[in-house]
């Protein structure tokens, strides 16, 4: 009842939006296209072609005043204005320009019609889940159809074919073809071409035969002028699946990837099929069946070979120009998208110019380009094409289901006739059916994965027709077929009963068989890997065997690909590239995302892909993947995979704390980051830029503290409170440990991992990874070559506290020494906070909560942030940047340029009294550190403090390399 | 099918070996051709050189480990039956095989684990075995990159390798051993439909 009631609440809605819009232009329409046959779709290229060349003579008089009106606007507006008999004389502040704006308006309308409708749809889960999209858009077109025929008394607008054919279908099929699963394309190629083939043909000779059978035998009404010719031109385009309503029904019905491959595919490669018997019985029907000769059979065939090779060929070929353009736009990255869209609708429109098979051309030229492609462009680019596209297909997808609804309201299409409907249902249910049937059955002698009962159930309930074949029936002439408007009405009826009645059931249908759905999961690495291991291995099997299957050539096809092929469609740096590296690349780039995306924090994220950092430092394309992430990590949407992604409850809360967290605390660097994106090119300058402030300040600060302190003094201090903070470091991971458990079960076998390798004292790869980072971290390298690896692990251990939920105990108890001044640091001791991280970041993930909890306050103590900075940069440029423009950031070392410098003020004029407390503290820290002795020599983290006093008892080592990074700026 | 019955007739215990592997006697008959095509100096065994003869396998970055799978440890050499019975592996499994209680399961049915336990390996073992080198029952890190490095040959870096096959391993990992078991590798492919994955088209 509910769905009912949403129907009736969506329905007036759209109601209430159109009639507005109609109403203002369709006396407008009417007046100045009065003389035409029924002002079709704006959007049609032929009638807003003639509609434009009307304008003018009616209104300007002469064309080149509209012209000129488009060149430049204001100028001429007000010339017109004067000179248009409808405004009268003089200047006129405001104008009633519709016809200037008319054509694109109405796009535009109905295009928001259109994405209105989807929302709608899409509020009620429940309701969509029952009813596919397709049945509703068909439903709202009916609606607005029958709104539409009221107001104005006859249809205006219809699927116009020239619209179809030429914009909407090539937008689905593009994004269909560019997107295809390669390989499971490939893998079921045969049947798919079996089915596309054989079965279409079956079908339309089949059903044009019975019509005529039955139309002989007068079920059918005298009405009805069709002689067998006629039959068999219906048969043909009544009888293609249609890629549209297949695509449209299957997507929401889940069916196993190799079903809806077939399916699909099906409904893909069989336009050859279709056009070519159009054509063929069109001129038949032309010339009269009488004066067809057994070569024009002949003919028929070659053409199909024609038609069907030849749209491939255009398609390989365009792909092919569309890879090797890719390759050299290096410097040009933003016209990448639109080098795909063009390349891919040069390929459809080249087809249709030769009249081949458009959508053959089409998908071949997506599924052979997508390949190179995808590994030439930048990362924003494929994910600007494969958003653009999706928007396009769907917003196609909706206009074709509502012009499909409204071209259904027209009284002048009509022409019912019971017999021929009915059978025409029938005979394309059952021969669909039996056609699969034979067919699978010759399939499962050769097939490897047989198809079984219940697929072929799916598969002859998928048969649906959609839209092209309603193009095709407007397509025809009238005075050539004269019983056109019965075929226009069958047709129609043939539509709506498979997309809405099919479509309606087929999911029922589908859970009712237990159809093996498909899942929605990307590929682990592993898979990636012994998928690939177990080509090489069948391969080998079938050369052992002796066999040349299908694994031979794919090897084949394989090496030829690599020696010949991608050497040169590849730009040269992808060509080195390992695919199964970029897979493992992918793979970690999509965990890393969602981890952020489900509310994880970035330093754990950090560490899940430490080691691809760690390698990826000898790539140039680093910086690439680095920027991704920091654009992406800022708690906007970025499910790349899937574009449709409705997370569970449990993802949605854990996100909701990750917006909640990421809005509120990194606020500055995200204002920061638009800029930054603005002057790409300029990144590095700014970042060499802050990082000289930040060293310069660190200096600066540090003299200050030579100053005041006494060398020693520091020293002893700070080894102390190392000692305590080491403990706590231990006492944290204590109570973490269970919480880790319950918020991290899921990631956790890479963390922990991680951790593993780290005892093992593989050190190589974090220490790498900083030099991706930040430069003068690496600079330090060569003076503390052999601390250095000491420090890191300790500084993963710590990674992971992040996990800790803000609100943790210990939190609070960290909290309080901090409000206090009780943790600052030396200054020193920031400065080579490289190599004190591992303690010091367990302090600074305390710090980033406390300033969670206080966001609205200054930037806090300065010292304890030091380390954090400096621990998020040994991170690696990986991490996305919203993080480390926390809130803290404000205090001068995360934030860049002037607001920096303002906070180093604050920061300057705390950090005496800071150093004050600190000394007041050492005899209370004393005998607390010889309680915590033993703890802190047994743990690991034992290193670091070692060596961080050795650190800070010869600051001056530490500092000339400083001076020296400091150079350039001072220059 | 005169030079089929003829060529049956020379291999011994055929029936038998069909009723294991599953393979019609054009199979055995094809199976038994390429053997002899291999075993040039008609020994009626083959040696790992012979394999090693075929000019595709090797190009085959794992030609060799599959070469290994066809010997089992110790034996230096593949007699006909075994070289069937490990091709009869690659059979995609057959379910309109008349289910006769008194016959022998075929070798590469999931269930005759039990029956043939040191011979006959599921499916999964085979290739589990193409990563285990030295038998151990576990994939070590070593193991891995071994196989990761003939794969990608020298595309990449050995860095790369190596974060490459600590993430395979982490993934995998379950018990924290830093090596991939069986249990382990089993699990890490459950998602993957291994019988499709793993079977070719024998002709009939």
């Amino acid at each position: 009842y509910r769905p009912l009631r949403r129907v009736l609440l969506i329905l007036p809605f759209d109601a209430a939006d159109l009639p507005a819009t109609d109403a203002s232009f369709l006396p407008d329409l009417e007046l100045r296209s009065g003389g035409q046959r029924g002002p079709s779709l704006p959007a049609s290229p032929t009638t807003s072609l003639d509609r434009f060349q009307v304008q003018p003579r009616e209104e300007y008089a002469s064309p080149g005043i509209a012209l000129a009106r488009s060149v430049e606007e204001p100028s001429a507006t007000t010339e017109d204005g004067g000179e248009s008999h409808r405004h009268g004389g003089g200047f006129q502040m405001v104008q009633w320009e519709w016809s200037y704006v008319q054509t694109p308006y109405i796009i535009a309308i109905w295009i928001l019609v259109a994405s209105v409708a989807k929302i709608l749809f899409h509020f009620s889960q429940r309701f969509t889940t029952v009813v596919p999209e397709s049945c509703m858009l068909i439903l709202l077109g009916l609606v607005l159809g029958g709104i539409v025929l009221l107001t104005s008394k006859k249809q205006l607008y219809q699927l116009e074919p020239g619209l179809f054919f030429l914009f909407l279908l090539p937008t689905i099929v593009g994004d269909a073809g560019y997107f295809m699963p390669a390989r499971l394309f490939f893998d079921n190629l045969g049947a798919i071409l079996l089915y596309a083939v054989v079965g279409t043909l079956w079908n339309a000779f089949c059903t044009g035969f019975c019509l005529y059978g039955v139309k002989l035998l007068g079920i059918i009404d005298q009405k009805v002028q069709a002689g067998l010719m006629e039959f068999l031109l219906f048969g043909a385009l009544i009888s293609a699946v249609d890629p549209v309503a297949v695509l449209a029904v299957f997507e929401e019905v889940h069916v196993n990837e190799t079903l809806f491959i077939i399916v699909f595919g099906e409904s893909l490669l069989n336009d050859a099929v279709t056009v070519v018997l159009y054509k063929v019985y069109m001129s038949f029907v032309e010339v009269g069946p009488e004066n067809v000769q057994t070569a024009d059979y002949f003919k028929g065939v070659a053409s199909f070979l024609i038609v069907s090779i030849g749209g491939t060929m255009v398609g390989l070929i365009f792909a092919a120009l569309l890879a090797f353009i890719t390759r050299f736009t290096k410097k040009v990255r933003i016209i990448e998208p639109l080098l795909v869209f063009l390349m891919v609708y040069l390929a459809y429109l080249t087809a249709e110019l030769f009249s081949l098979s458009a959508i053959l051309s089409m998908t071949f030229c997506g599924i052979g380009c997508n390949k190179y492609v995808e590994a030439n462009i930048s990362q924003k680019s494929r994910t600007t094409v494969k958003y653009t596209m999706k928007t396009l297909a769907s917003i196609a997808e909706t206009i074709i289901f509502i012009f499909l609804g409204i071209s259904a309201v027209d009284k002048s299409k009509w022409a019912w006739d019971t017999g021929l409907i009915s059978c025409t249902l029938i005979f394309i249910f059952v021969f669909r059916a039996l056609g699969v049937v034979m067919q699978t059955w010759v399939l499962n002698w050769f097939r490897l994965v047989p198809l079984d009962k219940i697929d072929q159930v799916v598969m002859s309930y998928g048969g649906l027709r959609g839209a092209v074949a309603f193009a095709l029936v407007v397509l025809l002439d009238a005075e050539r077929v004269p019983a056109k408007d019965y075929f226009v009405a069958t047709t129609i009826i043939v539509v709506f009963f498979t997309v809405m009645f099919q479509g309606l059931t087929i999911k029922p249908l589908v859970n009712w068989l237990k159809v093996p759905r498909a899942t929605n999961r990307k590929p682990t690495i592993n898979e990636e890997i012994h998928e690939r291991a177990f080509d090489h291995c069948l391969t080998a099997v079938e050369d052992i065997a002796g066999l040349n299957g299908y694994h031979h050539w794919r090897d084949k096809w394989e090496q030829f690909d690599k020696n010949y092929l991608s050497k040169l469609l590849l730009r040269k740096s992808v060509y080195r590239k390992s695919e199964l590296w970029e897979v493992y690349q992918k793979i970690n780039i999509r965990d890393a995302i969602s981890v952020i995306d489900q509310g994880g924090n970035v330093l754990t994220s950090a560490r899940l892909s430490l080691p691809s950092m760690a390698s990826r430092a000898s790539f140039p394309e680093v910086t690439n993947v680095t920027n991704y992430l920091r654009e992406n990590g800022s708690g906007v949407c970025l499910d790349l995979q899937v574009i449709d992604n409705v997370p569970g409850a449990k993802v949605e809360e854990e996100s909701e704390t990750h917006h909640f967290l990421a809005g509120n605390l990194y606020k500055p660097r995200r204002r920061y980051q638009s800029h930054y994106s603005r002057h790409f090119m300029t990144v590095g300058d700014h970042e060499r830029q802050d990082r000289e402030i930040f060293q310069r300040n660190m200096k600066s600060r540090m003299e200050t503290f030579k100053t005041t302190r006494h060398k020693r003094h520091s020293h002893k201090k700070d080894r102390s409170q190392k000692k305590r903070r080491g403990s706590d470091v231990k006492e944290q991971d204590l109570n973490d440990k269970p919480r880790r458990n319950v918020s991290w079960q899921d990631k956790d076998p890479v963390v922990v991992t991680v951790e593993s390798e780290d005892e093992k004292g593989e050190h190589l790869e974090p220490e790498k990874e900083e030099d991706v980072g930040i430069t003068f971290v690496a600079r330090k390298v060569p003076d503390t070559p052999k601390e250095r690896p000491k420090s890191v692990p300790a500084g993963l251990e710590v990674c992971q506290s992040p996990s800790v939920a803000p609100p943790s105990p210990t939190c609070s108890e960290r909290n309080l020494p901090w409000k206090g001044g009780i943790g600052t640091l030396p200054v020193c001791v920031s400065m080579e906070a490289t190599k004190i991280i591992p303690i010091d970041l367990q302090q600074a993930w305390n710090q980033s909560i406390s300033s969670l909890e206080s966001l609205a306050s200054p930037p806090g103590p300065v010292e304890p942030l030091h380390p954090r900075v400096s621990a998020l940069s040994r991170l690696g440029g990986q991490r996305p940047v919203s993080y480390s423009g926390s809130g803290v950031s404000g205090s001068g070392f995360g934030s860049r340029g002037a607001g920096s410098i303002v906070a180093q003020g604050i920061a300057r004029f705390e950090f005496p009294p800071g150093g004050e407390e600190k000394e007041e503290e050492e005899g209370a820290l004393s005998d607390q550190e010889q309680e915590l002795q033993p703890l802190v020599s047994s743990s690991v983290r034992r290193n670091p403090c070692v060596y961080l006093r050795s650190l800070v008892t010869a600051p001056p080592p530490g500092s000339e390399p400083l001076a020296r990074s400091r150079g350039p700026t001072q220059l | 099918m005169g030079s089929t019955n003829s060529t049956l007739s020379k291999i011994p215990n055929v029936e038998e070996l069909m009723q294991e592997t599953g393979f019609t006697p054009a199979h055995i008959v094809r199976l038994y051709d390429r053997f002899e095509a291999l075993d040039k100096e008609k020994t009626g065994h083959l040696r790992p050189q012979d394999f090693g003869a075929i000019n595709r396998l090797a190009m085959n970055p794992i030609g060799d480990r599959i070469i290994g799978a066809f010997f089992s440890p110790g034996q230096e050499t593949v007699d006909f039956h075994s070289f069937v019975r490990i091709l009869a592996h690659f059979r995609p499994a057959d379910k309109k095989r008349p289910k006769d209680p008194s016959m022998p399961e075929p070798v590469n049915s999931r269930t005759s684990k039990l029956k043939y336990p040191p011979l006959v390996f599921s499916l999964i073992s085979v290739a589990f075995q193409l990563y285990d080198q030295d038998k151990d029952g576990k994939i070590s890190r070593a193991e891995l990159l071994q196989v990761l490095r003939s794969m990608l040959e020298m595309q990449v870096t050995e860095e790369q390798l190596e974060s490459i096959a600590d993430r395979t391993i982490q993934e995998a990992d379950l018990d924290k051993d830093d090596a991939i078991s069986f249990e382990e590798f089993r699990k890490s492919l459950e998602k993957v439909n291994i019988d499709h994955k793993m079977s070719i088209r024998f002709l009939r």
